[in-house]
């Protein structure tokens, strides 16, 4: 008996969700739509469908947040600007909570909404199982911060970020050719995939460079609440420099910590590092004179820069990080691309794809991480820009 | 209970012949579904994941239902078969035909996977109770940070292991890294399928069906009701406790190996080997009703597709699934509701109106 | 002396984990059930007092009472409509899963209520940390006041549970429900007690951690909620003072094989270090051991 009710109860559940889904698909639907209206009249129902993955719920939500929030103001601004080609864009989103699983699932679940293109996905270990997906479709994806060699493995895929191998090398040089140190300490995150390929690529290259690494520490994604060991064993290790591979939340953490330990080292980060001014409550006097090697800073003085910012803090609240910037400089890198070939929302999913793989490689544009051309193989060039922050604010170096 | 149980047989064979039928029913139901093009993408994306996640739920209502401990560490298991078979294909890849390959991963998935459940059972099965759970979810927890820093690589010398970085693994230029630490594995070969995945968890349910009606899993069931009097009749209670709870491991290997041919990378994050995992799967055995298998995998199936169909909500999507998850168990547990349900269920009725008609 | 810094550290980490672990085995103790929902009731306290201080510019202390107001509303809420009615459900895993879903229910509603950006918290503690040679060795004053308030909960507890009638109502309750019931005890007020009792500790866990590590999101309880249930097993579940002595020991250890071993394993080392524990002595350091009835 019992059994036939629960089967009964789980089926009223799922049905009941079902219903639920569609009436929220509605609400959905009605306010891109709404937009579109007002963007381009001569649009009839034919738009560009883009598709955005990445973890909106979880531990990692901040970053899917971020992306999300980004790429709806680009898709607002390229809407009122009369769209791509003439045709308005509808930015469709899809959770993923940080999950390959969950994120083919993102992905499914959008090309059942019409998606053609992908921004995404967000974080590097679902973009990989993704972007063989997306192979397998030969539809377009460009990912605004999946770091990992092999996001962009396959040729359909680029990305907006820099790869980890190049931050790890890039950061490496740096700092052996300024000669900020001969001691370097690194602190990084074990269980995660770009920080431990920056680490991997940072510590191959540092034997090529006049310092030499006197301790490596890592935590994990568990564990990354106290860090006072690490600290400690960097400070007694004598690092004059502490090289932080991983994102401002755990460095605000070490900072704080550093300073506990009287421990005043220059600290240099990559561009997870970016954002750490503006977290909410932070004491900033903590982080001066950190150094980061990041192509974004959100307090630039460049219209661009301020605009989006602004905006961004009226939609959203908070100030955007590096991968809010990624994400609205892929939006409109797909806008040029598109417009390059002259896409039409009719043309085929492959015939887009393959349309924008070649163009991709032609245009260059100067967004918000600088500007930026791209390669065959889906690797982005741009400059990173050394900061340094200075009372408060990032300063170039 | 093992009287009634004997009595029961019947309507044992009966009971398992319809949750095969369930199964291959779905099976075929979604194969015509998927021939005539009338499905969803997302869907079919998911069906592979519907069976891993049934096959884990039955092997761990093997554990909590008939064996009656507490298991928090039973994607650890998972963890383990997912790593070992994807390593072998990764290994094998091209030396052998993918057919019999994927066979091999699988067989050797549930071999590595049963054999640490034998070794951590060992220990962990003279616990009871909470603390038999914590440990487990110690267990679990150890394997997934350990699979966090493994680094294996290959090339012409032969094998290279290292628990440090991939550096250390002084390899030649030529090398390939296979599992890289926190990086994992990727480009695994895309072997699984939906009719794979259903003829492993036809099997799963048959091994696990079986063991429930067969001598021994009518011991371990005895042990669960009363472990005293179990020992008082001369029933060897390491070996079976040892023996359901391997083939329990086994099993959770069985879906690792699937779960790991089915996306093009495996890392073992929080989310999908960590507590987090385990805890979700004994979600679905509970609500699935403990001991009940049917029931695991009508769950199972429910509370995956659940949050997935709900994708249009958004952000609420989670906070929804929260709330049907906390109703759900009220609705199936609380002694009310099942008062509630026994006085207002359909059978009872009609069995009502027809008393009331031969009444008149 | 690098020593002594790894120690004093894991003291002040294991301070933490004592705190939490404290409101964790409480309620096992009473009530019989793994609160998964623990560590989300320590993350809601942190959010009342976050806002508290930085929106309305309420005072530490006032804030930290605010949030134990509000947590010990909200944990009997929690018990009433979700823990309450499984009580007698056959089996003590539903409840389990119920709290699970409590747990995932309070981690969204913050993400929702709150966003998912950190938040720096400012500490509670306005304590200059104490120095020794010359410098080379601190003890923050965020340890120290969690070590006292830890120590002051701890006896509180302990002098609650064995001279006041609620406190040995909650005994007998946990010995036996049954016949706590016949001998005129009022179970089900005991148990909301319980529950009150640890949200409100929770609210100062929440507190504590966020001044020891400022750093707040949805999340935040989730980990070392886990890791503190882990050592109020470690120290024997349902003994106050061993949740004590596990939560430092669990925290010492942490610190010294990171030090030590290796920064990347020490997770499966505390975890290790655990089962030895539970294998020689089954039932924590400090826990009762119960005979088995024939």
């Amino acid at each position: 008996m019992k059994k036939k009710l629960l089967s009964a109860l789980l089926c009223v559940a799922m049905v009941a969700s079902l219903v639920v889904g569609c009436g929220g698909k509605e609400e959905t639907a009605e306010a891109p739509a709404a937009a579109e209206e007002s963007a381009s009249e001569e649009a009839t129902g034919a738009t560009f469908k883009i598709g955005g993955i990445g973890p909106s719920t979880g531990g990692a939500a901040i970053y899917g947040q971020a992306v999300k929030n980004a790429a709806e103001i680009a898709v607002a601004e390229i809407n009122e600007a009369g769209g791509i080609n003439g045709y308005p864009v509808e930015f469709i989103w899809g959770d993923d909570e940080h999950d390959a699983e969950k994120s083919v699932n993102a992905y499914n679940s959008l090309k059942d909404q019409g998606m053609q293109m992908l921004l995404g996905t967000v974080t590097s270990t679902p973009c990989i199982a993704v972007a063989d997906e997306a192979a397998a479709d030969n539809m377009f994806l460009l990912t605004p911060s999946g770091s990992a060699v092999d996001c962009v493995a396959n040729d359909n895929a680029f990305r907006v970020c820099f790869s980890d191998p190049n931050q790890g090398a890039a950061s490496a040089q740096y700092i052996g050719e300024n000669g900020l140190a001969t001691k370097v300490a690194v602190i990084y995150d074990s269980s995660d995939v770009y920080s431990s390929g920056i680490y991997e690529t940072f510590a191959a290259e540092a034997t090529n460079q006049p310092f030499e690494i006197v301790a490596a520490e890592a935590f994990t994604a568990d564990n990354k609440t106290d860090f006072s060991v690490q600290v400690q064993k960097a400070k007694d290790a004598g690092a004059d420099l502490v090289f932080l591979p991983i994102y401002y939340q755990e460095v605000a953490l070490i900072l704080n910590e550093a300073s506990k330990q009287a421990y005043a080292p220059v600290f240099f980060g990559c561009d997870g590092v970016d954002g750490l001014l503006s977290v909410e409550g932070f004491d900033t006097a903590l982080a001066e004179g950190v150094m980061l090697l990041t192509p974004f800073v959100a307090d630039e003085d460049n219209e661009a820069t301020q605009n989006f910012v602004a905006k961004y803090e009226e939609q959203f609240g908070g100030v955007p990080n590096q991968f809010a910037a990624d994400a609205y400089d892929g939006m409109y890198a797909i806008k040029a691309a598109a417009e390059k070939v002259g896409l039409t929302p009719d043309m085929s999913i492959s015939d887009m794809c393959e349309a924008m793989k070649v163009a991709m490689t032609e245009i260059s544009i100067d967004g918000l991480t600088g500007d930026i051309t791209w390669s065959a193989d889906g690797e982005p060039t741009k400059d990173p820009k050394a900061m340094v922050i200075k009372d408060g604010a990032y300063t170039a170096m | 209970m093992i009287v009634m149980k004997k009595m029961k047989l019947d309507k044992n064979l009966k009971s398992s012949l319809i949750t095969y039928g369930m199964v291959i029913a779905a099976y075929i139901v979604m194969q015509t579904l998927v021939m005539t093009d009338n499905i969803s993408s997302l869907m079919e994306g998911l069906f592979v994941p519907l069976c891993i996640y049934s096959i884990m739920a039955v092997s761990l209502n093997l554990t909590v239902g008939i064996l009656g401990e507490l298991s928090l560490g039973h994607a650890g298991f998972m963890c383990i078969g997912a790593f070992a078979g994807a390593f072998f294909s990764k290994c094998m890849n091209g030396a052998m035909p993918d057919g019999i390959r994927f066979v091999c991963a699988i067989l050797i998935g549930a071999v590595v996977a049963a054999l640490f459940g034998f070794l951590i059972g060992i220990p962990v099965l003279r616990l009871k109770g909470d603390y038999l759970a914590i440990v487990t979810l110690g267990f679990g927890e150890i394997i997934k940070n350990l699979v966090n820093v493994f680094y294996v690589g290959r090339d012409a010398n032969g094998f290279h292991f290292s628990m440090k970085d991939a550096m250390s693994l002084g390899m030649e230029a030529d090398g390939e890294v296979i599992i890289k630490g926190a990086q994992g594995i990727t480009k695994t070969p895309q072997d699984s399928t939906f009719t794979i995945g259903v003829i492993l968890l036809l099997i799963a349910l048959f091994i696990v069906l079986n063991f429930i009606n067969s001598r021994s899993g009518r011991a371990v069931m005895a042990i669960r009701d009363n472990r005293i009097a179990a020992e008082s009749i001369g029933i060897n209670i390491t070996k079976y406790k040892l023996m359901a709870f391997s083939i329990s491991a086994g099993l959770a290997g069985v879906a690792g190996v699937l779960y790991a041919h089915n996306l093009t990378t495996l890392t073992a994050l929080p989310k999908n080997f960590g507590y987090n995992q385990s805890i979700m799967i004994l979600v679905y055995v509970v609500l699935g009703g403990i001991g009940n298998i049917r029931g695991s995998v009508i769950a199972a199936v429910a509370l995956t597709l659940l949050p997935e169909l709900m994708r249009s909500l958004q952000d609420y999507r989670m906070l929804i699934y929260a709330v049907v998850l906390i109703g759900a168990m009220l609705f199936t547990w609380a002694p009310k509701a099942k008062e509630f349900r026994e006085k207002y269920s359909p059978k009872r009725l009609l069995a009502l109106k027809k008393a009331q008609k031969e009444a008149k | 002396m690098s020593f002594l810094g790894y120690l004093i550290n894991g003291v002040s980490l294991g301070s933490v984990y004592a705190i939490i672990a404290l409101g964790y085995t409480m309620v096992y103790g009473i009530a019989k059930m793994l609160n998964f929902a623990h560590g989300d009731v320590i993350m809601v306290g942190a959010f009342v007092i976050y806002t508290a201080m930085s929106s309305a510019g309420l005072s530490p202390i006032l804030s930290v009472i605010l949030a134990m107001v509000l947590c010990t509303i909200l944990g009997m809420t929690i018990e009433k409509i979700a823990y309450r009615p499984l009580r007698n459900a056959g089996s003590p895993l539903a409840v389990l899963i119920t709290a699970i879903g409590v747990s995932y229910l309070l981690q969204n509603l913050g993400l929702l209520i709150f966003g998912a950006d950190t938040k720096s918290f400012k500490s509670i503690v306005n304590m200059e940390a104490l120095q020794f040679a010359e410098g080379q060795l601190t003890i923050s004053g965020e340890t120290i006041v969690t070590i006292i308030a830890c120590v002051i909960i701890m006896f509180a507890l302990t002098s609650f549970v064995k001279y006041t009638k609620a406190g040995r109502a909650m005994v007998a309750v946990s010995e036996d429900r049954g016949a706590a019931q016949l001998m005129g005890i009022n179970v089900n007020g005991t148990i909301a007690l319980t529950f009150a009792i640890g949200s409100a500790l929770a609210a100062i866990a929440g507190a504590l951690l966020c001044s020891a590590y400022p750093s707040l999101s949805p999340y935040v309880g989730s980990m070392p909620g886990i890791k503190a249930f882990v050592a109020a097993v470690f120290g024997g579940i349902g003994s106050i003072p061993g949740a004590m002595i596990g939560g430092i020991l669990l925290g010492v250890i942490e610190n010294l094989s990171k030090a030590y071993i290796s920064s990347q394993l020490s997770d499966a080392i505390v975890f290790g270090v655990l089962i030895v524990v539970l294998l020689v002595k089954p039932t924590g350091i400090l826990g009762k051991n119960i005979q088995e009835k024939v």
